[in-house]
């Protein structure tokens, strides 16, 4: 017995309402943040992942007060990602009461963001998120590669380089999201989460398509992963968080259960 | 009058968290957030949560007086909850940031998880992160109506080790066996979050709460 792996539910937020649908059964406000939270936090996920969405600047208050009204009301770990640019963001959002950031395309753009970031808040609450997609060609060794722009930009970066890199900075948290599964349903991309857990010393969060419980299976048994990140399946009611905890615990992966 | 309840702010930590779990499971006591040295000293219970790096926590507790007013708070036989940072800044020293000297309210040390590997002879990762079972050491009515090996979030790449087996009210496995909690008087600490461990870690809190030591 000891550490258990992670199911952590995400949640695309633009200025304070929940995108993509969340369809649970007799909710009362489908794109509440904070309600969503709750159930979540009730149908015992471990975490929850923020992903904030919201293009303009202005409506970043908007986020705050969403972050801060979870915060008090979900005592289970929460994440905030997006647009997180300098570290007054990042104090803004700990503040609100998140525990962890996820800076993602800042890191590209300025590495030493990152090593700031830990210096200051500490590694703890600074997870890097990384986008990753695979350019080798089938009959060649794997290589992946950094994407920013939602996938659409190459920065020629190499994924598990940049993984190494990031840790070294300080990053305490990688999330790794592969571009190429993202939204297939297909599984994680195995070999890539397995690249990246055993190039770097921190925890490693899976993420990009999961479409059935043996899919969060094989990220952690497969793929190394330390916690697996999901959305769809939950938020549209395919599987419970309850379920895919019991479905993982008996296929041997430790959690914790209610 | 209502009990007081100061929570530590030295301005590092994410304190809406510890303030907020404390709120929702307060009975009638005032939750206040505050660096003032005097209203720590003054208030009936004391929680000293923390994040961030041991050297910087203790440098600002120094320069404000913290550290004074929790070491008085201990000797006044308050009950005094440390977590996280917190509890490793109750110890005696600290590895982290090539040395530093604590508090000394504990007799233990805080050291780094190094490479500890599982049984299964995998590397493990730091930080420790995520939940983990605590095995209570002890009957405590901390403990009151949470079981034993109840999991618990942690977060943090140091740990405390080296305490005498008396003041070990918890005890965890993560490749090596740390204190998950400390105890000793009217001094509770713990390493993990409680603000953030859902039902255990809130009936821990109500449990600070009432506690009368």
């Amino acid at each position: 017995m000891g550490l258990a792996k992670r199911i952590i539910p995400c949640l695309d937020v633009d200025a304070g309402r929940v995108v993509k649908g969340v369809q649970f059964v007799d909710i009362r406000d489908a794109g509440d943040p904070v309600e969503i939270a709750k159930r979540y936090n009730d149908a015992g996920a471990d975490e929850i992942t923020f992903l904030d969405i919201t293009a303009s600047h202005q409506e970043r208050d908007t986020t705050l007060h969403t972050v801060e009204q979870i915060a008090s009301q979900v005592f289970i770990p929460l994440t905030v990602g997006g647009g997180v640019r300098a570290l007054e963001d990042i104090r803004n959002l700990l503040n609100a009461g998140a525990d962890k950031v996820a800076i993602n395309s800042a890191a590209v753009h300025n590495p030493e963001f990152v090593r700031e970031a830990a210096e200051r808040f500490g590694s703890q609450c600074i997870v890097v998120a990384i986008d990753a997609k695979k350019v080798s060609a089938e009959s060649d060794t794997n290589r992946w590669e950094i994407f920013t722009h939602g996938g659409r930009k190459p920065t020629g970066l190499d994924a598990v380089e940049w993984a190494r890199k990031m840790t070294d900075y300080g990053a305490g948290e990688i999330l790794l999201t592969s571009m190429d599964r993202d939204g297939t349903k297909n599984g994680f991309d195995i070999a890539l989460t397995r690249a990246i857990s055993d190039a770097v010393p921190v925890p490693v969060i899976a993420s990009g398509g999961v479409g059935n419980l043996q899919h969060l299976v094989d990220g952690v048994q497969q793929g190394g992963a330390d916690a697996v990140l999901a959305a769809s399946i939950f938020h549209f009611g395919e599987y419970s968080v309850q379920e895919a905890k019991e479905f993982m615990q008996s296929a041997g992966v430790e959690m914790r259960l209610g | 009058m209502s009990e007081v309840v100061a929570v530590i702010d030295y301005g590092m930590g994410n304190l809406h968290s510890a303030g907020k779990a404390l709120e929702k499971v307060a009975n009638g006591q005032t939750i206040i957030i505050t660096g003032d040295p005097d209203q720590v000293r003054a208030a009936d219970r004391v929680v000293f949560p923390g994040v961030g790096a041991i050297r910087d926590c203790i440098a600002v507790l120094k320069d404000t007086g913290l550290d004074q007013a929790i070491r008085d708070v201990a000797k006044a036989g308050k009950p005094l909850l440390g977590i996280c940072v917190g509890m490793q800044a109750m110890m005696a020293r600290s590895e982290e940031n090539n040395g530093v000297d604590c508090l000394g309210i504990f007799d233990g040390q805080v050291t780094f998880f190094g490479e500890q590997f599982s049984d299964t002879g995998a590397r493990l990762k730091v930080p420790h992160m995520g939940w983990n079972q605590v095995q209570q050491g002890m009957a405590h009515p901390m403990w009151a109506g949470i079981d034993n090996h109840a999991r618990f979030y942690f977060v943090h790449s140091y740990c405390v080790t080296g305490l005498p087996d008396e003041a070990v009210a918890g005890r965890c496995d993560y490749g090596l066996s740390f204190a998950a909690a400390a105890v000793q008087g009217n001094v509770f600490a713990v390493q993990f979050h409680p603000e953030k461990s859902a039902d255990a870690g809130l009936t821990l809190l109500e449990n600070f709460l009432r506690w009368k030591p």
